[in-house]
């Protein structure tokens, strides 16, 4: 299973990223945001955490328009695997691979914290590991995680079973208490909390790791 | 050319930013402020003289990247 996680200027969860995918067994490539083609055979792409261009204009919106996102954008399209983590889920949204959009948190504050999350649903290769309606601990970092999206957007979400994961106590306003979405054809995950940094017991928990491991279990097999 | 971009979020977005601004009025004893909302102007050098010309490559640029249409609407002003 071959994993590539991009790096932008202003990444800084890439390498963390890499680690958990590999610690999951999967042979990763590190792909430079300047670059225009994803390596051959790439099965899944993780679009890491951080501030990509510092954050300029709106959370992940120069990223989107960067010339290896046309990349991720066909490898998405052509039903490929992506997964995006906290600014990579800002990233995401700003492409339009994902619907809806982060908002700055209702609190104004940046908040830096270890959350429960429920797994709202097993329903796909991120959280196949997991069962569903239990409840994970993973942290979230994030100024702009504040999930906004309009009524008839949330009702499909729902309808769908495309809502991964929910906040157990809501720490940005987010609508409905939604951390992360799935796209409709449960390949594309974005979602706000950071499963590569709660995968190893030095971490201080492994909830996230079940994350890495049924994806890159599924891929191997695919 | 010069042409300047106003960005605000959509009515009934909420804006936090602009409520915090709000509070902190009515906090300098500015009272009677009812609402506030904060947006974004950002100001281009267009080589474009054609006016026409120049409005709809604007308009592109803030569908494609000024603004996020899911939360943000956009007006454009040429000097």
């Amino acid at each position: 299973m071959h994993a590539a996680v991009i790096v932008f200027p202003g990444s800084n969860c890439d390498r963390d990223l890499k680690v958990a995918f590999e610690r999951a067994g999967a042979r990763v490539s590190m792909v430079w945001h300047k670059d225009t083609e994803m390596p051959s055979g790439v099965d899944v792409i993780g679009v890491p955490g951080g501030f990509s261009f510092g954050d300029y204009l709106r959370c992940g919106a120069i990223a989107a328009n960067s010339p290896i996102c046309r990349s991720v954008i066909r490898h998405a399209e052509a039903g490929g695997y992506v997964l995006g983590v906290c600014n990579g889920f800002q990233v995401l949204t700003e492409t339009g691979l994902l619907p809806g959009v982060l908002l700055r948190n209702a609190g104004l504050k940046y908040v830096c914290k270890a959350l429960d999350l429920t797994v709202e649903t097993a329903d796909s290769a991120y959280t196949s590991g997991y069962a569903p309606g239990s409840t994970i601990t993973v942290p979230i970092a994030h100024h702009d995680g504040n999930y906004f999206a309009d009524a008839p957007t949330l009702d499909r979400l729902n309808a769908e079973d495309r809502v991964a994961f929910r906040y157990v106590q809501n720490p940005n306003g987010s609508q409905q208490d939604i951390a992360g979405i799935l796209s409709e054809n449960r390949r594309v995950l974005g979602m706000m909390p950071h499963p590569e940094r709660m995968a190893e017991p030095a971490h201080g928990g492994t909830d996230g790791a079940a994350l890495f491991r049924s994806l890159v279990d599924q891929l191997a097999h695919a | 050319m010069k042409a300047r971009v106003h960005v605000m979020l959509k009515t009934g977005v909420l804006d936090p930013q602009g409520e915090a601004v709000r509070h902190a009025l009515g906090q300098l004893g500015f009272d009677g402020v009812e609402a506030v909302r904060q947006g974004k102007v950002i100001e281009l050098d267009l080589a474009e003289t054609d006016r026409a010309k120049a409005e709809q490559a604007v308009t592109e640029m803030c569908e494609k990247l000024l603004a996020n249409t899911v939360i943000e609407s956009y007006s454009v002003e040429l000097d």
